[in-house]
C-alpha cells in the first residue's frame, strides 16, 4: 500500500507495539496479559510495517526468519517444561526464585514458567508473522 | 538381471563389516544359551513397559524360541557376509546392510517376545523390514509394485492378528504368552475361541503365504537374492508358522484347528509343488518350494502327536538350511552368468566346482536321500502323516505328492545347471568368491552332517522344540536314518521312484501343469484389478466429497454439526426451555443487535471489504461480551485475532473482484438457521442446569497460594495445564509451517 502516512506511522507504532507486547508478556501473570496476547499484541505490530512498508521490509527489520522464532520458542517452551525434572518433580511443574525474600516482601520472583511464557509469546508471534508474510509474498 | 547391482570392486568398508560381527556375536550369544535349553529349561526375561495395562518387556528361551533365533541369526550372519560382496559397491550398501539388521533384530525379538502387544509390535517391524527389502530396487517399477503388495497382504493380516491378539489378552486377562500358554483348556472351552483362532489364523496365514494369500510371496523376489534367501524362505515367512507353533499348546486339538491347518496346509504343499516345477526362472522355482515347506509345516501343526510335532521341528531346521543355501547358490549362478533361467544354464559344474558341490548336498537334502538330514525330516514326515488319526491318507497322499515334485524341482534347480548341457558361449562363469560360497558352503554341510550324526540336533534342539509345543518330552520321536523296513521307509521309495519319473519327464509335466493352471483364476492379476478397482473408486470419492469449492466444504461442515446435535435432542429429548430475560440490561441488548446488525451486512453486501468490516463487528461484539462478564483476558485475545484476521483476510480479498450480485440460495439460508437454532438450544439447555463451579473454585483456591499468580487464566495457561498449552503451540507451529509450504509451492510452479 502506497501511503506515506502509513509508512511513517507504522514505523513508530511497531517498535511502540512491540515494547507493549512484552509489556503485557511480563504482566501476565498478575495481570490480564500473558505470551499468547503478548505474541498477538508483537505480530501485529509487524503486521501492520508490512503492510505499511513492505514485507521485505519487515523481514529485513525481522532479521531472522519468522519459523525460526517459533520453533525456537517450542524449543524454549518445552525446556522450561523439562526443567522440571531436573528437582525430581512432575514435567512442567513451575520452579520458582525468589530473588532477595524477606518476611514479608516476595523480593523479584524468577521462574520457570515465565520461561515457558516466553516461548508462548515466540511460538505465537514467529507462527503469525509466518503466515502473514507468506500470505501476503503470494498476493 | 543381476537386482541391478554395479559391479564394481570397492568394498563396502566398515558398513558391510559391522553388521556381519553383530550378527556373529548374537548367533554366540544364543548358542551359549543352548546347555541351559537342552536341560529342558526356559529362560524368561521381563521388564515393566505399561504398567498400568500389565504389558511387559518380556522375552521368553526355550526350545521353539531358541531353534528359531539359532536360525535367524546364524543364517543371518552368512547372508550378511554375502550380501557384503554380493552388493559390493552398490552405492546403497548402508542403507541395505540397516535394514537387514534391523529384519534381524525384530524377527529375534518376534520369536523371543514373550507378551503378546511386543510380539505384536516385532511381527509388524518384520512386516515393514521386508516392505523396504523388497523394494530395494526403488527405481524398478515391478519392485515397488511387488513391496506393496506384500506390504498390504501381511499388513491387513497383521490388522487382523491384532485384533485377535486383544481379544485373546482380554479373555486370559493377560498379555503374558507364557501364562497364557498355561489356559488353553478355559481358552479353548471359551465362546470367543472361534473368532480369536480366524483373525490370528488370518495374521498367520497371510504372512507364511498359505494359499490363497500365497502370491505375494513369488513376487517379493524381486528383493535382491540375500534377502529371498534370508525373509523369504528361511525367517520372515515362518514367523506366522512360529507364532501357530506357539500358540499350539493352548489352541490345537479342536476340529476347527484341525481341520483348518490341514486343508490350508496341505492345499498350500501340492498347490505350490505343481506351481514350483512350472517355473524356469530358478529363484521363482525356489520360492514355489518355500510355499510348499509353509504349507507342510502347516500341515505339522495341525495335529497333536509326537511324530508330526518331532517333524515339524526337524523339517523347520532342514529346510532352513538347504533352502537359504540352494538361494544364495542361485545368487552365484545370476552374478556369475547373468541369467536365472534353467534352459540358458548348463554345464556349470566344471567352471564352479566348490558351488556345485554345495548345490548337491543342498539338493540331495531337499530331494530327501540319505543320509542327508532331509531324509529323516521326510521319514518323519511319514510316520507324522501316518500317526494322524482322522485322515491318514490323504495326508501321506498329499506328502508323498509334495516330495515327490520337490525331488523333482531339486534335480531342476540343482543338478541340470551343473551337470546337463554345455556352458552357452555368451557366458563365461567363474567361481564367486569365499565370501559368497561360505554361506552355501557351511549351510549345505550341517544338512549332510546332521544327517550322518542326528544325535546332534536330538536333545540340542529338537526334544526342547517338542517340549515347548507339547509340553512333554517323551513326545520327542527320536532321529535316526534307519528305522527299519516300516510304511515311512516303503513311502520314501515310493517318492524316489515317483521323484525321478516326474524329474525325468519334466519338460513334458511341466507343459501339462501351464495347460492347467492358466485355466486356473489367477490371483496376482486379480490384485491388480482389485487395486485399479480401489482407486477408481477413491477418485470418484475423492472428486465428490473435495470438489475444490470452499462453500461446498463449509456447508458440509456445518450440516454434520447441526445434523449431530439434532440428533441427540431426538435422542435424548429437547432440553426444558426456561429463559429468564429478566437480568438482561441495556448493555447486553445493545451488544446483541451490533451482532446481528453485523452479521447481516456480511450477508447482504456485495462488497468484499464491507463483508470482512461487518465480521470484524460480530468478533468485537463477541469481545464485548467477554469484558460485560469480566473476562478481560479472553476479551484480549479475540481482539486481536479478530484485528489479525480482518488484517490478513483484506489482505487478499482486496485484490479480488466485486462479489457477484448476491442470489438467494434457499438451502444456505436454511441451513444457517438450523445451526443458529441448534446452538442456541445447547446453551440454553447448558444454562439451565446448575453449572459446576468445583473447577472454578479450585483455581481460584489454589492460584495464588500454590502457583504465585493472580491472573487465573494465565496460571491455567503457562502453569496448571502447561502441558496442554506446550501441545497447542506445538500445533500452532505445526499448522504455520504446513500453511507456509502450502504457499510456497503453488509458487514455486509460478515463477520458476
Amino acid at each position: 500500500m502506497n501511503s506515506v502516512i502509513l509508512r511513517a506511522g507504522t514505523s513508530y507504532l511497531a517498535g511502540l507495539l512491540l515494547v507493549f507486547s512484552v509489556y503485557m508478556m511480563l504482566r501476565g501473570h498478575n495481570e490480564p496479559g500473558g505470551g499468547f496476547i503478548g505474541g498477538l499484541t508483537g505480530a501485529t505490530g509487524f503486521v501492520l510495517y508490512a503492510i505499511g512498508c513492505s514485507v521485505g521490509e519487515a523481514r529485513k527489520a525481522l532479521r531472522v526468519l519468522p519459523q525460526t522464532i517459533a520453533v525456537w520458542g517450542l524449543g524454549i517452551a518445552l525446556a522450561a517444561g523439562l526443567f522440571a525434572a531436573v528437582f525430581g518433580d512432575a514435567l512442567f511443574t513451575g520452579q520458582w526464585l525468589f530473588i532477595g525474600a524477606t518476611e514479608d516482601d516476595k523480593g523479584l520472583p524468577l521462574s520457570s514458567v515465565l520461561v515457558f511464557d516466553i516461548g508462548v509469546y515466540l511460538v505465537v508471534f514467529g507462527s503469525v508473522l509466518t503466515l502473514v508474510f507468506a500470505m501476503e509474498e503470494e498476493i | 538381471m543381476a537386482d541391478g547391482v554395479a559391479h564394481n570392486a570397492r568394498g563396502n568398508g566398515w558398513v558391510g563389516i559391522v553388521p556381519v560381527l553383530f550378527a556373529a556375536a548374537l548367533f554366540t550369544y544364543f548358542v551359549s544359551l543352548m546347555p541351559t535349553i537342552a536341560g529342558l529349561e526356559a529362560i524368561r526375561f521381563a521388564a515393566p513397559w505399561i504398567p498400568s495395562l500389565g504389558i511387559e518387556f518380556a522375552f521368553l528361551v526355550d526350545g521353539l524360541s531358541l531353534t528359531f533365533a539359532l536360525l535367524i541369526s546364524g543364517i543371518g550372519t552368512l547372508v550378511l557376509l554375502y550380501s557384503n560382496t554380493y552388493l559390493a559397491g552398490h552405492p546403497q550398501y548402508a542403507r541395505f546392510a540397516l535394514f537387514l539388521t534391523a529384519f534381524m533384530v525384530s524377527m529375534l525379538g518376534l520369536v523371543l517376545a514373550d507378551d503378546l502387544i511386543l510380539l505384536f509390535v516385532f511381527w509388524e517391524l518384520t512386516t515393514f523390514t521386508s516392505y523396504m527389502l523388497i523394494g530395494f530396487s526403488h527405481d524398478s517399477e515391478k519392485s515397488r509394485r511387488n513391496a506393496l503388495q506384500a506390504l498390504f497382504v501381511t499388513g491387513a493380516g497383521g490388522l487382523a492378528f491384532l485384533a485377535g491378539l486383544i481379544m485373546l489378552g482380554a479373555i486370559t486377562g493377560t498379555s503374558s504368552i507364557s501364562e497364557i500358554l498355561t489356559m488353553g483348556e478355559a481358552l479353548k472351552a471359551h465362546a470367543l475361541y472361534v473368532p480369536i483362532l480366524i483373525l490370528l489364523l488370518a495374521g498367520t496365514f497371510t504372512k507364511s503365504a498359505q494359499v490363497p494369500f500365497h502370491f505375494w510371496l513369488p513376487n517379493a523376489m524381486a528383493a535382491p537374492t540375500p534377502v529371498s534367501a534370508f525373509l523369504h524362505s528361511a525367517t520372515m515367512v515362518k514367523a506366522g508358522v512360529y507364532v501357530m507353533a506357539r500358540m499350539h499348546p493352548a489352541m490345537s486339538g479342536t476340529d476347527i484347528w484341525l481341520w483348518t491347518l490341514t486343508i490350508f496346509g496341505a492345499v498350500t504343499a501340492v498347490f505350490a509343488s505343481f506351481l514350483s516345477l512350472r517355473q524356469t526362472d530358478l529363484k521363482q522355482a525356489l520360492a514355489y518350494t518355500t510355499l510348499m515347506a509353509l504349507g507342510t509345516l502347516t500341515l505339522f501343526l495341525g495335529q497333536e502327536s509326537g511324530y508330526a510335532m518331532t517333524a515339524f521341528a526337524a523339517f523347520l531346521i532342514v529346510h532352513s538350511l538347504y533352502k537359504a543355501s540352494l538361494f544364495l547358490i542361485v545368487g552365484c549362478i545370476d552374478k556369475s552368468t547373468g541369467t536365472r533361467e534353467t534352459d540358458q544354464l548348463g554345464g556349470l559344474a566344471r567352471l564352479m566346482p566348490v558351488t556345485t558341490v554345495a548345490a548337491a548336498l543342498a539338493a540331495m537334502s531337499m530331494a530327501g536321500f540319505p543320509p542327508f538330514l532331509g531324509f529323516i525330516g521326510k521319514e518323519l514326515k511319514y510316520a507324522g502323516a501316518i500317526a494322524v488319526t482322522s485322515e491318514p491318507v490323504l495326508v501321506a497322499g498329499a506328502a508323498l505328492l509334495a516330495n515327490s515334485l520337490m525331488l523333482a524341482v531339486a534335480g531342476v534347480v540343482a543338478f541340470r545347471p551343473f551337470w546337463r548341457g554345455t556352458v552357452p558361449s555368451t557366458q563365461s562363469p567363474k567361481e564367486a568368491p569365499w565370501q559368497m560360497l561360505a554361506g552355501p558352503v557351511i549351510l549345505a554341510s550341517l544338512g549332510a552332517l546332521f544327517g550322518i550324526y542326528p544325535d546332534l540336533l536330538q536333545t540340542a534342539l529338537i526334544d526342547p522344540t517338542v517340549l515347548s509345543l507339547t509340553g512333554q518330552i517323551e513326545e520327542a520321536k527320536e532321529l535316526k536314518l534307519w528305522a527299519g523296513v516300516n510304511i515311512p521307509l516303503v513311502l520314501s521309495i515310493a517318492t524316489f521312484v515317483l521323484g525321478l519319473i516326474i524329474y525325468a519327464f519334466h519338460v513334458q509335466v511341466r507343459a501339462v501343469i501351464e495347460r492347467v493352471f492358466s485355466a486356473l483364476p489367477n490371483l496376482d492379476r486379480g490384485w491388480d484389478r482389485f487395486l485399479d478397482a480401489l482407486k477408481a473408486f477413491a477418485k470418484w470419492q475423492t472428486n465428490i466429497v473435495q470438489n475444490g469449492r470452499l462453500s461446498s466444504y463449509t456447508y458440509v461442515t456445518f450440516l454434520t454439526i447441526a445434523a449431530g446435535i439434532f440428533l441427540t435432542f431426538l435422542y435424548t429429548g429437547l432440553p426444558a426451555i426456561t429463559v429468564d430475560l429478566s437480568d438482561v440490561e441495556w448493555k447486553h441488548t445493545s451488544i446483541a443487535l451490533l451482532i446481528a446488525a453485523g452479521a447481516l451486512l456480511t450477508l447482504f453486501t456485495n462488497s468484499r471489504i464491507a463483508a470482512i468490516a461487518a465480521l470484524g463487528v460480530v468478533g468485537i461484539g463477541i469481545a464485548l461480551i467477554f469484558i460485560v462478564f469480566s473476562a478481560p483476558d479472553v476479551a484480549i485475545t479475540q481482539l486481536l485475532v479478530e484485528t489479525l484476521i480482518v488484517v490478513l483476510v483484506a489482505v487478499v480479498m482486496l485484490r479480488l473482484p466485486l462479489l457477484p450480485k448476491m442470489e438467494f440460495r434457499l438451502n444456505h439460508a436454511v441451513l444457517s438457521v438450523a445451526v443458529g437454532a441448534a446452538v442456541s438450544l445447547i446453551l440454553i439447555s447448558v444454562v439451565s442446569s446448575p453449572l459446576d463451579l468445583r473447577l472454578t473454585e479450585y483455581f481460584e483456591v489454589t492460584s495464588w497460594p500454590e502457583a504465585y499468580g493472580r491472573n487465573i487464566v494465565n496460571v491455567i495457561l503457562v502453569d496448571f495445564r502447561a502441558l496442554d498449552t506446550f501441545g497447542e503451540i506445538a500445533v500452532v507451529v505445526i499448522a504455520a509451517l504446513s500453511a507456509y509450504a502450502l504457499l510456497r509451492t503453488t509458487r514455486k510452479g509460478d515463477e520458476k
